[in-house]
């Protein structure tokens, strides 16, 4: 049987990548990013819907609206790198092509868990990670083999961001196959993997990122204004 | 999925809503038959002589039928148009703004999932109407441009600010209620690709609509303080929707015209008078009031009297002068600077592309030989 534990470290990452990707509404580079980022940001949220009820539901720790709205940072179990900030387009794109890769591979093995709600989910969502993925790396490619000042910024958004790839294999042996879709990406990007190295950890325990907090007081401040509300 | 995602609304029972939708089908299978009769004076081919011209155009638009992008048209017909779809797209694309202002604190997890779906909605609004607009030989590259420099506009409501969570249902009863009054009509608009891309985005309108009533109708219901942030949206948002039919047919000065050419069907006053009809009903169902000490049944005139919205404050904010027209223009302008090092990046990478594949044709050719 899945661990609540696990549920949450799923539930969080997809609940704080989709607040993160919400930001972007109205800000696109273009329109049919706009509607692009939106729909990613729909795709994790309902994930985390899905992922945060169960887990719940299995600790009798509320709905899924207690666990998002009523936690502390230090309760969250999501990964870094998706508390990190927005940063510009390229930063996004990077977050988005790292998660994502992680999170079908993660999807993929778990359509044959055991636990059969756990692996209902995870043949929904993975369709979806499927399309995440090509557009991240449809993106990164595009970025890294445009202009010299996009390639600049992809370049330095990739070294940026590669430490935090570290912290999402803890728990699995999945850093192969995740590679085996990353490295091929940057080469077609004509950018260059960065060294692996230092390696920031502790989402997992819910020692978060100074970002997390800021992140919760908006998302948070409502609900938790007018307590017992329905909404 | 997030389209069924709530209380159907005809429990909660929605006076009027549903015969507008009712009128948005109608108008459809009327643009699917009119498309298959022909012109009494064009013929099947459409028109011959340059002279014929005029008449083809008049007798298109005297027989309910569509204007197509490849037909003639008169200047200024095209030119209205352009204006008329341009701003209405602009509206959708900066319409965003105001309720995408809440989307990051909305209070629960499935509200946050249906307005962010909504917004999305918006900006394909936006996307079509754009392209509606390309048709008639303007690119969206112009129409975004005219936008940014200020020298097109968008609907004023959008220049008032969200305060409090309420407004996202209040916007969604009454700014998209006000929309859709205004828009279906506009399904039967002459100008074909344009009654096309308005039957699909009042489809979609009626749905945020509802969405709106439904989180007043919760809010009505809830505490206290959720009731007075209910009725303290309804009386912001109430006067500038009704101003949203622009000003009373006395002054408007495009309206004569464009009732000729079959874009506008019905007069500012007669669609004003329609939506106060529709909100007065529903305003009992929600709980709420309107913020009119005028709002009274008129049995003689079979109507709703009500109180003019202030069109001097109309003016100053399509003047520029409303309360956020600077933030909401700054923050489209800024998205579009911010975005512009991407686009080049894109058309850099096509180019490369392409100049890839011609290589390697070119290298096949000479392999061949």
């Amino acid at each position: 049987m899945t661990t609540v534990d696990e549920l949450l470290r799923l539930g969080d990452d997809a609940l704080i990548a989709a607040q993160r990707l919400a930001e972007w509404c109205a800000r696109g580079p273009e329109m049919e990013e706009d509607v692009a980022l939106a729909n990613i940001a729909l795709d994790q949220l309902g994930a985390a819907r899905l992922l945060l009820s169960y887990a719940g539901e299995r600790a009798g720790t509320g709905t899924e609206d207690d666990l998002a709205f009523l936690r502390d940072d230090r309760e969250f179990r999501n990964c870094l790198l998706v508390e990190l900030p927005n940063g510009d387009f390229a930063v996004t794109i990077g977050k988005l092509l790292f998660l994502s890769v992680y999170q079908l591979a993660r999807y993929d093995a778990l359509v044959d868990s055991a636990d059969d709600r756990l692996a209902a989910i995870a043949a929904k969502v993975r369709k979806e990670s499927a399309y995440h993925v090509d557009h991240g790396s449809l993106w990164t490619v595009r970025l890294g083999d445009g202009t010299d000042e996009s390639h600049r910024r992809m370049q330095s958004a990739v070294d940026e961001l590669w430490p935090y790839t570290h912290e999402l294999f803890e728990e699995n042996d999945l850093r192969p196959t995740w590679l085996s879709t990353v490295e091929p990406v940057l080469a077609a990007a004509t950018l260059t993997r960065p060294e692996d190295g230092w390696a920031p950890t502790g989402g997992r325990a819910g020692r978060h990122t100074e970002h997390l907090s800021y992140l919760l007081a908006e998302m948070q401040v409502l609900h938790r204004a007018h307590p017992g509300a329905r909404w | 999925m997030y389209g069924s995602d709530f209380e159907d609304p005809e429990t909660v029972g929605q006076p009027g809503a549903s015969a507008l939708l009712d009128e948005v089908e109608s108008a459809e299978r009327d643009l699917h038959e009119a498309a298959a009769r022909t012109v009494a004076t064009g013929g099947s081919t459409g028109p011959g002589a340059d002279a014929a011209l005029q008449d083809y155009f008049d007798a298109v638009i005297a027989a309910d039928q569509k204007i197509e992008p490849r037909d003639w048209m008169p200047g200024a017909y095209r030119k209205g148009l352009i204006r008329q779809i341009a701003q209405h797209a602009h509206s959708e694309i900066i319409g965003m703004q105001p309720e995408g202002n809440w989307i990051t604190r909305a209070p629960s997890l499935k509200r946050k999932a249906i307005l962010l779906a909504k917004v999305q909605d918006e900006a394909g609004h936006g996307l079509y109407l754009y392209a509606a607009a390309e048709t008639l030989g303007s690119s969206r590259d112009e129409l975004v441009e005219l936008l940014i420099t200020g020298r097109q506009k968008y609907s004023s409501i959008f220049n008032y600010p969200t305060l409090n969570w309420a407004d996202v249902g209040a916007i969604g009863w009454l700014v998209d209620g006000a929309a859709i009054v205004n828009q279906v009509p506009l399904c039967r608009c002459s100008y074909g690709p344009y009654a096309r891309a308005m039957i699909r985005i009042c489809k979609e309108e009626s749905f945020h609509q509802r969405q709106g009533f439904e989180i007043l109708y919760t809010l009505a219901r809830g505490t206290a303080a959720q009731r007075q942030m209910a009725q303290d949206a309804v009386d912001r948002w109430w006067y500038p929707s009704l101003a949203m039919f622009g000003p009373p047919d006395s002054d408007s000065t495009h309206s004569e015209q464009s009732m000729a050419w079959k874009i506008k069907r019905f007069s500012n006053d007669d669609l004003r008078q329609r939506f106060v009809d529709m909100c007065a009903q529903q305003a009992s169902v929600l709980g709420l009031s309107i913020p009119d000490p005028d709002l009274r049944w008129n049995e003689e005139r079979g109507a709703w009297d009500y109180r003019q919205p202030d069109y001097a404050e109309l003016f100053r904010v399509i003047k520029g002068d409303g309360p956020c027209n600077r933030q909401r223009l700054r923050h489209r302008r800024q998205a579009h600077e911010d975005g512009a090092w991407v686009r080049d990046a894109g058309s850099a990478y096509a180019a490369k592309q392409a100049a890839r594949r011609a290589g390697k044709r070119a290298t096949e050719q000479v392999a061949a030989a």
